[in-house]
């Protein structure tokens, strides 16, 4: 099993958002999990990433057997969780290739691989930017600033693509974006596909699961899994809506 | 939250003894008495061999220091300072110039080494006969150092060298004797003796310093560094530089400082002069991390210091950067006073202040000469109890017609307990002139943490990371070598300030 989920309740300030979510995904899996505005999505991933605020008021979440809600949120990045962030961070001043170079290594680290010099990690950043059809010049840029909130996500897509996650948990990294960037994203996902990856898609619309097709949907209403299914689940919802399920939970 | 108060702690272990360069050299001393009269004016004086002009000259000084108040208008608060109760002489017993490293005293060279000065450095600063005259070691760009220990400059390496292009880069004490005539002409003429206390105090008994001269046309071909050092206890250290920039020429100038840890505060009060005539460019780069005390405010230097620039040439330019980690208390404006036409000042400056240090800095940018220009860049980053004052003057005066100024002060707060200040002054007599002023205060951001410590970086990672970036158009001013040590430098100084 990569990531296990078992009643799984936080608050935020002090206010329930996750009301017991259990949720299992096998090695090699994607799992899709989609829900209305404020059933907990973005908490979810908040929660497995170790963000401080999301506080855990039960439950608990295990990745590769390991308690990850007992570590630091890098201790959890360099087990193999990713987060592709909605909306990530501006680092004014920090250039890209600065960044990555130091994530890359910090992980690097943790694994007990050798760290890589500059020319080393152009080499590969370059590498893998081919693939995702990028130019050299996201490197050169300062951490998403200034960035479209297209460039914004292929830039989390590379870190991915970069850092080599276990467990990638794209929190609605198709939101805002045209049907060429979500080929993108949709790209490196599929190319970390393997035995031993996983990953835990978040979305609001189905649209992101033509191209990332999961091997589980679950639905998530009012911070509890409401129902789960397979690929035909999504599709059903895109024409039914949420509605239907809400009321067939209820 | 456990897992922080846990790094909190981690990081407050670390701060109390991060100051790697806390160390004390067990060296011979020769000291002067304790406390401060025209005796020990005049015992410094003949320590120095000095020229009678010179002794009258500090002892004007002393006596306009006698007649001056401490000025109190910074943003600083410290106990009152007993001028008294310190040595204003303290020099290593100097022995017979030894002919190999194996003949300097080994104290001296394990400080070096310390300090990361490379051993090809070492032996030159030791004094060892012939060490200067061949190239350096791996073909790395040579930097020249003058090394101040306490009151005496110990030693300048690549000196021969530089001679053969006729540059002058040697001890201010040497060069009394050596060019009695350039040091009479430019000494006080940038900051007079009676110019604030601390100056007034400087010229009474400075004991050593660098003296830097350039002659007309020529490009100096490496870096000219100085490395002071507070070693003795109870030792105020005040270093006088001069540096004359001919006609047309250019020089890139170091400063570094660090000072063993104690429970004192010691003082630390020096002069930087600056001459640039007709088209020639000084810059003057200065990474400052004397001692800041520990994490309870104990200890730590004092330092008050008056640098200035006069642009006094047609088109020469003068660029300050400064970054500013250490001491207890900052109080510093390295400032240009633009006199010729079309010249340029610059003021580029990071400062932290964490833990309880204090810092009131800044520049002062006076537009005399027409079309001449400044550009002020100001970073101020506050941790802990830290209180960082910017406090700038940009003056255009009648006859700067067509002159501009730009200003940026940004400051950067980290955690809640620590302050910034931004006090700028802008005196504008000229309708032809423009001025500029941008001021931004902003924290280190939760979600900028938390993306960071995500992809895998500690939090002290990150904040390094993210205060590297607020930096960055401050450190690229930095000559290559400094600006990687300045990196690491603004890393340690915040360890612990975030939880």
């Amino acid at each position: 099993m990569s990531l296990v989920i078992e009643n799984l309740s936080a608050a935020v300030d002090g206010k329930p958002i996750l009301n017991g979510i259990t949720l299992a995904i096998p090695a090699g899996e994607i799992h899709a999990v989609m829900g209305p505005n404020g059933s907990g999505k973005s908490t979810l991933s908040y929660v497995l990433a170790g963000r401080d605020g999301y506080e855990v008021t039960g439950g608990a979440a295990t990745f590769e057997g390991r308690d990850i809600l007992a570590m630091e949120p890098e201790e959890r990045a360099a087990a193999g969780l990713f987060l592709a962030f909605q909306y990530p961070v501006e680092l004014p001043g920090v250039g890209n290739a600065l960044f990555l170079r130091t994530a890359l290594n910090a992980i690097r680290k943790h694994r007990g691989e050798p760290e890589l010099d500059a020319m080393q990690f152009l080499k590969v950043a370059r590498e893998r930017m081919r693939t995702l059809n990028m130019t050299d010049e996201m490197l050169r840029r300062g951490v998403n600033v200034g960035f479209s909130g297209g460039e914004k996500k292929r830039n989390e897509v590379l870190q991915m693509a970069l850092l080599q996650p276990r467990l990638a948990i794209l929190d609605e990294t198709d939101s805002g974006l045209d049907i060429d960037a979500l080929k993108i994203v949709a790209d490196g996902v599929n190319a970390l596909r393997g035995p031993s990856f996983s990953a835990l898609v978040i979305t609001h619309y189905q649209r992101l699961l033509n191209y990332i097709v999961p091997d589980r949907v679950h639905v998530l209403l009012d911070g509890r899994i409401a129902t789960s299914g397979g690929p035909e689940l999504a599709q059903r919802l895109e024409a039914e809506g949420y509605a239907t399920i809400q009321a067939e939970a209820a | 939250m456990p897992a922080v108060t846990e790094t909190l702690e981690t990081v407050q272990s670390v701060t109390d003894s991060g100051y790697k360069w806390g160390f004390e050299t067990d060296i011979e001393m020769e000291f002067a008495p304790k406390g401060l009269n025209e005796d020990i004016v005049r015992f410094i004086s003949a320590k120095k061999n000095e020229p009678a002009w010179l002794l009258e000259w500090r002892l004007k000084a002393y006596a306009l220091w006698q007649k001056m108040e401490e000025p109190t208008w910074a943003a600083v608060k410290y106990p009152p300072i007993d001028y008294q109760d310190a040595y204003y002489y303290a020099a290593p017993v100097q022995k017979v110039k030894p002919k190999s490293l194996d003949e300097v005293d080994p104290e001296l060279l394990r400080t070096y080494a310390k300090l990361g000065i490379p051993l090809k450095e070492q032996a030159i600063l030791a004094g060892v006969e012939g060490a200067g005259d061949s190239p350096s070691d791996s073909g790395r760009m040579p930097i020249a150092v003058d090394a101040v220990f306490d009151s005496v400059s110990v030693a300048t390496s690549y000196k021969e060298r530089l001679a053969k292009e006729g540059i002058i880069f040697c001890a201010i004490s040497e060069a009394v004797q050596e060019y009695p005539d350039l040091v009479r002409q430019y000494l006080g003429t940038v900051v007079p003796q009676g110019d604030n206390f601390y100056a007034a105090l400087n010229s009474a008994v400075f004991t050593d310093g660098s003296f830097v001269y350039i002659p007309k046309g020529v490009r100096c071909p490496m870096e000219l560094s100085t490395y002071f050092r507070i070693n003795a206890k109870s030792t105020g250290q005040f270093e006088r530089t001069l540096i004359i920039a001919e006609e047309g020429s250019h020089v890139s100038y170091l400063e570094g400082c660090t000072a063993p840890m104690r429970d004192e505060n010691q003082l630390h009060a020096a002069v930087v002069e600056l001459v640039a005539l007709d088209d020639a460019t000084i810059k003057y780069s200065t990474v400052q991390n004397w001692y800041p005390g520990d994490a309870e405010g104990r200890g730590g230097i004092y330092n008050f210091v008056t640098k200035r620039a006069q642009c006094r040439g047609r088109r020469s330019k003068v660029s300050w950067t400064q970054v500013e980690t250490g001491s207890a208390i900052t109080w510093k404006y390295p400032s240009c006073v633009l006199l010729g036409d079309d010249s340029v000042g610059e003021f580029y400056s990071v400062a932290i202040t964490n833990n309880w240090q204090q810092a009131d800095t800044g520049t002062k940018m006076i537009h005399v000469g027409k079309r001449t220009s400044s550009t002020i860049v100001s970073k101020g980053i506050s941790a802990g109890q830290g209180q960082n004052t910017y406090r700038g003057l940009v003056r255009v005066a009648p006859t700067a017609s067509g002159a501009r100024n730009f200003t940026q002060c940004d400051s950067l707060l980290i955690g809640d307990r620590c302050g910034a200040h931004t006090v700028p002054y802008i005196e504008n007599r000229c309708m032809t002139a423009k001025v500029e002023h941008e001021a931004t205060t902003s924290r280190i951001a939760e979600d900028q943490l938390f993306y960071c410590r995500q992809r895998g970086l500690t939090q002290e990672d990150a904040v390094g990371l993210i205060v590297n970036g607020f930096c960055r158009e401050v450190l690229k001013e930095l000559p290559m070598e400094f600006a990687v040590e300045a990196q690491k430098l603004l890393q340690i100084s915040l360890e612990g300030s975030v939880g």
